[in-house]
């Protein structure tokens, strides 16, 4: 059954900022359920902005168009209210920013409190231990769960939005370069994490970095000037390139 | 020139500024002295009388304290439900656009008038609404003058709080919105306690402001030396009974006229203070 | 269930962006009915003789009155008392207010500094009735009287504060790197000063300068303890002298006078919103 509806598809997406060029150029693509899918691209090939549409980001700035269709489960989200499709659809930014006025423990909770969603005290503790375990900060933090999240640091920061995000239980995580503003330690820590957690939710990830692409995506994208060049399997897109630009793009000759 | 006599030049004219702030605080403590002398300090700040028939002259300044402070916090509290919405309307629904320019510099100007000019509008527009309304016989009294006062002080507390309302990261907000909240849920709950500190100076400094502020309450709280008994009711502020009464007092009269200036310096400086501190502390953050 | 309480907080949602948008739209109505108001019982009052003559006595305005005629006069006295007033206060606090904020601007780590700059606040808050009394204790008792050397001494205090904030501001967002080619240029401080940063910043400064005069220029209260007021139109110094402000006071307390109270205000307020207008266009253009 599952495998017959993929978890996302894009169909013919277009994303345009103004009406003369557009971001992302017909991208066609099936993701399966709990897998690993990155994507990659020199700066400016409209990664971020395909990822970020998922999640219908573009709804927050009036110029941004969006075209085509992005299936969720094989409904078209584009049709869908936003904050209906946010909720089962979560994201992790570059920058780690943990609501900077909560404490950590509401912090997990953050996305309860802002849909309005009231929990009772046990259940609200239960979903804070069951999140902060899921992201390995739970030792860490335990002890402190009442000081502000703004203390701890940046891969700490980084696993809290990671908490944050997948308290609300989406189908899907997106993530837009969560570890470009981290140390070496701290990424590798965040990657053992997400190869843990794609039992429980389908990740697509963004990254700049082809060695984390290697390691924990079972499949990848290469995009290039807004077009989607090639899409596979990660392994073989790494060892046998079908596409000139994407060799040129793994051999380092390009962005 | 050189840089020796340049940089003397400059300290000289940066010594402008203590000897006026000091000349200012000596002579408002040296003239304010008398009263406090003959009266009492405390005895000054708690009597309500207000009578200078010749051989038995008695001032005191509480009516007109309690006056200024009910004009001040009435005015606050007209001023948060325009205020707020301009802040949220400039800063953060339509930052950086056209209208939200418009609207800048509708409040700005609003800024500008002078303060005879809202007290001309009260007393000529408002307050024969507020007879017809039947809020108060003459029309005049706090509720007027707080009103006015409000509308002159909603374009201080607006630009700033839109000043902080801006700077709430983007970041901040767009998990907010990724996690399935509103417009209405991101400003409520991540918008408002972020910059909630910044807002909250802002309206320390309106308060300030409202404070001084002279013609306009002179023309439309009525001018009457008592306490006022309700918001309806007529009085005078701090600032309005020296603009009365400034002109024909001299003697003991002069004197705890300049009391009373020196009261409302002092509270308008320690507003002030208060204010800038919290503002610097709000921006760091 | 689930789809219920998504319509309710996007009701909510609009509700909220639409309650800001009728509300902050309300805040522009005073304006526009202040405007209105001083327009319409203004306009018909402005004429020639309006800014040439002097303010009629109560008597001969009463008589006019009387007669059913409009009342002769005008408010030259006022125009002219400002202009003499709001000159001497310019001259001087324009050029102590420029050096003081260059001072700010180029110690502005030092102790000292950083008290001035406070007491700069501390001058820009405090109320404008205690700037008169101030006045009043210093140049009025003194020189035996009221007189427009007073008058201005008040305006120049309370321009002072304006133009240290936006010569120190103005300055300081000024890239280093333009001090630093005039220094190294072998310019001294100085002239660098005077030939390079000052002219750079002068937009922001004359901004700033027009803005303390449009705050100025309508202010009442210390100028009734210090310029007093005078019916005819007087150059001397030393001597009580009107304002427009106080004009319109006085208007507003003579009821033979009411009349005049419009012409004067709408006088009044055109000079200080352009004012306001104009710097804000000179803002805009200096940053471009």
């Amino acid at each position: 059954m599952e495998s017959v509806t993929p978890m996302l598809e894009f169909k013919k997406t277009c994303i345009s900022y103004t009406k003369q060029t557009m971001a992302v150029k017909y991208v066609s693509a099936a993701i399966e359920k709990n897998t690993i899918t990155a994507i990659m691209g020199p700066s400016g090939c409209g990664k971020s902005t395909l990822l970020r549409a998922v999640n219908l980001m573009h709804n927050l700035y009036p110029n941004i168009r969006v075209d085509g269709e992005i299936l969720l489960n094989g409904e078209n989200i584009l049709a869908m209210e936003p904050i209906d499709v946010r909720r089962r659809v979560g994201m992790v930014f570059q920058r780690p920013a943990p609501f900077p006025t909560m404490s950590i423990y509401d912090n997990v909770l953050s996305g309860f409190a802002l849909n309005g969603i009231k929990l009772s005290k046990a259940e609200k503790d239960a979903i804070v231990e069951h999140r902060l375990r899921s992201v390995s900060l739970w030792d860490e933090v335990k002890d402190v769960l009442n000081k502000k999240g703004t203390f701890l640091s940046g891969g700490q920061q980084q696993r809290l939005c990671i908490a944050r995000a997948l308290a609300m239980k989406p189908d899907v995580l997106l993530m837009d370069e969560p570890t470009s503003a981290l140390d070496p330690i701290a990424t590798k820590h965040i990657e053992e994490l997400l190869l843990e957690l794609q039992k429980e939710v389908t990740i697509l990830i963004v990254t700049h970095n082809m060695g984390q692409a290697k390691r924990i995506s079972s499949k990848s994208m290469f995009m290039y000037l807004g077009e989607l060049v090639e899409y596979g399997d990660t392994e073989k897109l790494f060892t046998n390139p079908v596409d000139e630009r994407t060799k040129a793009y793994l051999t380092g000759k390009m962005g | 020139m050189s840089d020796k006599l340049y940089k003397i030049i400059l300290f000289v004219a940066a010594l402008v500024m203590p000897v006026v702030c000091g000349g200012v605080f000596y002579a408002l403590v040296t003239d304010a002295y008398e009263a406090f002398d003959y009266f009492g300090f405390l005895n000054f700040l708690t009597s309500s009388e207000w009578s200078y028939t010749e051989g038995n002259e008695q001032y005191g300044a509480l009516s007109f304290i309690t006056g200024t402070l009910m004009t001040t916090l009435l005015a606050l509290i007209f001023c948060i439900p325009l205020s707020l919405p301009v802040a949220l309307f400039v800063g953060e629904y339509f930052k950086g656009t056209k209208i939200a320019s418009v609207l800048s510099t509708i409040t700005d100007l609003l800024a500008g008038i002078p303060s005879i000019i809202y007290g001309l509008w009260g007393f000529y527009t408002l307050r024969p609404i507020m007879i017809s309304l039947n809020i108060s016989p003459q029309g005049s009294g706090v509720l007027t003058a707080s009103l006015v006062l409000a509308i002159m002080i909603v374009p201080y507390a607006a630009s700033l709080s839109a000043e902080f309302i801006k700077m709430v990261p983007t970041d901040l907000k767009e998990s907010a919105y990724s996690l399935g909240a509103t417009h209405a849920e991101v400003i409520r709950k991540v918008v408002f306690p972020v910059a909630g500190s910044g807002i909250f100076s802002s309206y320390i400094l309106a308060i300030g402001r409202a404070l001084g502020e002279t013609m306009t309450v002179t023309m439309l709280i009525g001018n009457t030396n008592n306490i006022p008994n309700s918001i309806t009711s007529t009085g005078n502020s701090m600032a309005s009974i020296i603009a009365n009464q400034f002109g024909e007092a001299d003697g003991l009269r002069l004197s705890s006229l300049i009391a009373i200036g020196l009261i409302l310096f002092l509270i308008t400086a320690l507003i002030n203070m208060i204010g800038k501190v919290m503002i610097k502390r709000a921006r760091i953050v | 269930m689930n789809n219920l309480k998504i319509k309710k907080r996007l009701v909510q949602d609009k509700f909220m962006c639409w309650g800001v948008c009728l509300l902050a739209t309300l805040t522009a109505i005073p304006l526009f009915a202040i405007l209105g108001k001083v327009l319409l019982s203004g306009y018909d009052q402005l004429s020639w003789s309006f800014f040439t003559e002097p303010t009629p006595t109560a008597y001969k305005a009463m008589k006019a009155i009387e007669a059913g005629e409009p009342i002769p006069g005008g408010i030259a006295n006022g125009i002219i008392g400002t202009m003499i007033m709001l000159g001497m206060a310019v001259v001087v606090a324009v050029p102590l207010g420029i050096l003081c904020g260059a001072f700010l601007a180029e110690n502005s780590k030092t102790r000292f500094a950083q008290f001035v700059s406070y007491l700069t606040d501390l001058l820009q808050g405090t109320p404008s009735v205690i700037i008169g009394i101030i006045t009043y204790v210093w140049v009025v008792v003194p020189m035996k009287g009221y007189s427009a050397i007073a008058g201005s001494v008040a305006l120049c205090i309370m321009m002072l504060p304006l133009i240290v904030r936006s010569t120190e501001e103005t300055l300081k967002i000024l890239p280093a790197s333009l001090k630093e080619a005039g220094l190294a240029l072998g310019g001294n401080k100085a002239r660098v000063m005077m030939k390079v940063q000052l002219p750079s910043a002068f937009g922001g400064i004359f901004t700033g300068v027009l803005l303390a005069i449009s705050r100025v220029i309508g202010e009442t209260a210390p100028l009734m303890f210090t310029a007093l007021g005078c019916s005819f139109v007087r150059f001397a110094v030393d001597k009580p002298i009107s304002a427009v402000p106080l004009l319109i006071w006085e208007f507003f307390n003579d009821p033979n006078l009411q009349e005049l109270i419009w012409g004067a205000s709408l006088f009044l307020l055109l000079f200080v919103l352009l004012l306001n207008l104009l710097s804000k266009y000179i803002a805009k253009k200096w940053n471009q």
